[in-house]
């Protein structure tokens, strides 16, 4: 036997005990497209109106609706993470125009391919991107959970409650990741203080952690206030049998005696909605979904905003309060979250039902810098580290790479996607402030290797198949636009490259196509959302 | 209160007075010298934690010694472990800090300490030094990165608030090829592909130039290609180096890496890192340490004679350290472990006062430092031999929040 036939027998191997551990899962059906899509939610309209009587306030023309096809590649970034395949495309094109959007948005927010995502997006928030401390931290089992969770419409509070006052095992309980990932070396045990700033900052929507050290002046949480909240997990343990309650003994130092000082639990607003009985995680959960506190629904809707446009209704995501008064249409969204049961299915339809989702990526008149939003048009984002690694998987395979794909397919889109964000420099989870382009990025997408390989006139790649199945010339510069930048070329693009095409086959014409593909890949459309 | 955040903000950047200190001196002397070359940073970065006591702090008669030997130097009364013979004799143009100080006992924790100079805060996240050189450093003629991370470990120096575009420039072993900086097609097709994203771009930039100027995307573009094509690229290039220059820095990826720091600093980027990982000796300590030593030694003592030849030292600070020390204490396995209550580090050029060894760590982990110094200190005294003042602010975005270049107060017997 040759080395190289160990190695093989040896990942053959590894891969068989990893789904048999659950570590790479296997392909879960995706539903079909469902006939009837749900009726518009009336929040949508009412949203719309608030905007159009600001911008008529204002002296704004807002910007035209955007091509039905614009929509669906910012759904499916949003979403998957990914451009949309050419055979996505297709389907798209088969629902008759008009319903197109609606049918799609349905058909995404029902897949594993979306649960998975989002959870991911959601776990930067609740986990953060860390490994966490070894052995009681399982973030893959975290975000599998999450995703499942997400996959079966879970009532968001439901989540919330598992996730704040969960006990047992990481392993059985993967909710309880959640407070084992702020384990301390020292002390060893979680951290009462990182998980009090957590929870103001993902369900409150509050960063109320500003006020660990001292008060701050534009900050109407203080200092009392943020202890008050980690007193409530002042009593909880992890150890190897997992994640247990006990008494409160959270004692930070006076701010004046520089002595410890016991802190009781307490809520920063409204104390009339916190539980007198039970135990302090399962009071505080109460507290924090409560339908009538309002942090909760500003929290969620904002997010859910930032994800569907790249950027939140709030910015920062996570300091709403900071703010004298929040958005009409923040209420509006939170207040409809909230009276739905906390359905985040229906709070993203709702979002993605809004003209203001719709509308095309063009300047606005009037509109000055581009921190003053005035969601007249659709906001122009910077495609995410792992959107653009899934745009570049995706536009080179014509299938839609998801669950159902083959799971070499996937696991190799997997490390080399991971890869490929580890060098073009995660967010983190500090995931909606705006970044600049680097310039590590601009090489990594002209000459990495990622990008050859994608690219270049390979069996399986779309440069070759674009070159060998496209009936005639134009049709291959249109399926490579598709591919790539999910529209088909202008006359004038189309007039540039169709003709160089002309009599060129064989690997040539191959060459011609990965080239066609290398320069849509590298344009500054490719590398946003708009 | 009728004072917004912004009004706040433009009323909030008074500077403090002082001008008494060494520091200030300092900062007022390389004020008034504004005409020479802007000063560069190289951070030697022993990834995992060295221990003090096996490298920078030895302490043979102590029973936590763990047997390590103690040779003199050319600095009068600073002694240094053995395997450091080279730098031994380099020691009257370095000055070593045995008292430092920090909250972090965690790798990742302990790493953002140490290289930003503030504790991990979840509000924000701080630059690394280096990206702070950058930022606030002149730019000069440069096409190569100004802020370089030379076998990056698994935090390389990031830019943070400053922005991506200040994070650090990735790249391995010099001996191996540059990654990213050269196309997979002819040059033909090269140059057509980039000539063709002109008519890509006029067709997205219909009804939305001003957003899509403010991308600023093709500017970016542009300089990936300068960079490509430009000359200075060859200082990443050690080979073109003699063979008795390569084999004074050691034949090793870390000795490599600081020959190509110094070719870097020479070209004009600002902070390069060069990072030899390892030091987390949780067992079987000695034999660990003294074999990293072996690598540290000949390219730390060779990067200082290098730079004083070529008259580069004065302008260069070079700082030597790790995410904490390790406990004088010797576990059941042979190891020390993770320490910040008092380990050590190494600091030279720079114009800063060398030849001495400053507070003391208790050998055997009893009784707190002498004359303590807190890691953000080790920044403010770093920048302010830089020429920058650590009382500077920025304005975080977003928040708008104003935050100093260092929270640190400059030490006194380092400057002037």
């Amino acid at each position: 036997m040759r080395p190289r036939d160990l190695g093989f027998l040896c990942v053959a191997v590894g891969i068989a005990l990893a789904t048999g551990r659950g570590v790479i899962r296997s392909a879960s059906p995706e539903r079909e497209p469902r006939a009837a899509v749900p009726p518009r939610p009336r929040v949508s309209a009412r949203v719309d109106q608030e905007f159009r009587a600001l911008w008529s306030a204002q002296g704004i023309k807002p910007a035209p609706p955007a091509p039905e096809l614009a929509v669906m590649r910012r759904l499916n970034l949003a979403l998957t993470g990914a451009v949309p395949s050419l055979e996505e495309i297709r389907r798209f094109e088969a629902i008759e125009p008009g319903r197109r959007v609606d049918a799609w948005v349905e058909e995404l927010l029902q897949s594993r391919r979306a649960a998975d995502y989002l959870a991911e997006r959601f776990a930067r928030a609740l986990v953060g991107t860390e490994d966490g401390p070894f052995l009681v931290f399982r973030r893959r089992r975290f975000v599998a959970w999450l995703s499942d969770a997400l996959l079966e419409n879970r009532p968001y509070p439901a989540i919330v409650r598992e996730l704040i006052a969960e006990r047992g095992v990481w392993t059985d309980h993967p909710a309880v990741n959640f407070v084992t990932v702020t384990r301390d070396e020292k002390t060893e045990r979680p951290n009462p203080e990182r998980l009090a700033a957590r929870v103001s900052r993902a369900f409150l929507g509050a960063r109320i952690d500003c006020a660990q050290c001292h008060d701050h002046p534009f900050q109407p949480w203080k200092q009392a206030d943020f202890r008050g909240l980690a007193a409530f997990f002042g009593g909880v343990h992890s150890n190897l049998r997992g994640v247990t309650d006990g008494r409160n003994d959270y004692q930070p130092d006076d701010r004046k005696t520089r002595e410890p000082e016991t802190v009781a639990p307490a809520v920063p607003a409204r104390p009339d909605l916190l539980p007198v009985d039970g135990p302090p995680r399962k009071r505080l959960a109460a507290w924090v979904v409560d339908p009538r506190n309002p942090y909760f629904g500003r929290a969620i809707a904002n997010r859910a905003w930032a994800i569907l446009f790249g950027r939140p209704l709030v910015e920062p995501v996570d300091d709403i309060p900071s703010i004298d008064e929040p958005p009409k249409t923040l209420d509006l969204l939170a207040d409809d979250f909230v009276e739905h049961g906390g359905d985040l299915r229906r709070l993203l339809r709702a979002i993605a039902a809004t003209e203001t989702f719709r509308r095309d990526s063009l300047d606005v008149p009037g509109e000055s810098a581009a921190d003053d939003e005035s969601w007249a048009a659709f906001p122009m984002t910077r495609l995410r580290p792992e959107q653009v690694a899934g745009a570049l998987g995706q536009s080179a395979s014509l299938e839609t790479i998801g669950p159902r794909s083959h799971w070499l397919v996937r696991l190799g889109t997997y490390t080399e996607g991971n890869d490929f964000v580890r060098r073009y420099g995660d967010a983190g989870e500090d995931e909606f402030t705006p970044r600049g382009g680097t310039l590590p990025q601009r090489l990594l997408l002209m000459n990495g290797d990622l990008v050859e390989k994608r690219t270049k006139n390979n069996l399986g790649n779309a440069s070759r198949r674009l070159a060998m199945l496209a009936p005639d010339d134009a049709k291959l510069v249109e399926l490579a636009y598709l591919c790539v930048l999910t529209r088909r070329p202008s006359p004038e693009e189309a007039a540039h490259f169709a003709p160089r095409f002309k009599g060129v086959f064989g690997d040539a014409r191959a060459k011609l196509a990965s080239d066609l593909l290398w320069t849509l890949l590298n344009s500054i459309e490719s590398s946003w959302n708009h | 209160m009728s004072i917004d955040r912004r009004g706040f903000l433009t009323l909030g950047v008074g500077a403090g007075l002082g001008w008494l200190t060494p520091a200030a001196t300092a900062l007022a002397r390389r004020a008034e010298k504004t005409d020479g070359p802007p000063s560069s940073l190289i951070l030697l970065w022993l990834a995992g934690g060295p221990s003090q006591l096996d490298t920078f702090d030895p302490h043979p008669e102590s029973p936590n010694s763990g047997g390590v030997r103690a040779i003199e130097t050319a600095a009068r009364g600073v002694r240094l472990a053995e395997g450091f013979e080279r730098l031994a004799a380099e020691m009257g143009s370095v000055a070593l800090i045995r008292s430092a100080t920090s909250k972090e006992g965690d790798h990742e924790r302990g790493t953002y300490m140490l290289k930003t100079g503030f504790r991990p805060d979840p509000t924000i996240v701080h630059p690394s030094i280096g990206a702070v050189c950058c930022h606030e450093l002149p730019v000069g003629e440069v096409d190569v990165p100004r802020h370089v991370s030379i076998l990056a470990g698994q935090w390389p120096s990031r830019g943070g608030y400053l922005g991506g575009e200040y994070d650090a420039f990735q790249v391995d072993d010099p001996r191996g090829k540059l990654p990213d900086v050269a196309a997979f097609v002819p040059p033909e097709r090269d140059a057509r592909r980039v000539l063709d994203l002109d008519v890509v771009d006029a067709a997205f930039a219909r009804g939305r130039a001003a957003r899509v100027k403010a991308t600023l995307h093709r500017e970016a573009t542009a300089a990936a290609r300068a960079m490509m094509t430009s000359e200075q690229l060859k200082a990443f290039d050690v080979s073109e180096e003699s063979a008795g220059t390569l084999a004074e820095y050691g034949d090793s990826p870390f000795g490599r890496g600081c020959l190509a720091a110094r070719r870097l600093i020479e070209v004009g980027a600002r902070c390069v890192e060069v990072t030899l990982g390892g030091w987390d000796s949780h067992v079987a300590n000695r034999e660990i340490q003294g074999r990293l030593v072996g690598v540290l030694d000949p390219a730390f003592s060779a990067l200082i004679r290098d730079l004083r030849r070529r008259d580069l030292l004065s302008r260069t600070v070079v700082l030597c350290c790790g995410e904490f020390g390790r406990t004088p204490r010797i576990n059941p396995l042979g190891g020390r472990d993770h320490w910040p209550d008092g380990f050590s580090m190494a600091l030279a050029g720079g114009g800063l006062n060398t030849g001495f060894a400053l507070g003391a760590a208790d050998p055997a982990g009893q009784k707190d430092p002498i004359a303590p110094v807190p890691v953000q200190n080790v920044h403010a005294t770093i920048l302010t031999a830089l020429g920058l003042d650590p009382r500077r602010e920025n304005v975080a975005p977003v928040t708008g929040r104003p935050i100093r270049l260092s929270e640190g107060r400059p030490i006194d017997e380092l400057l002037g």
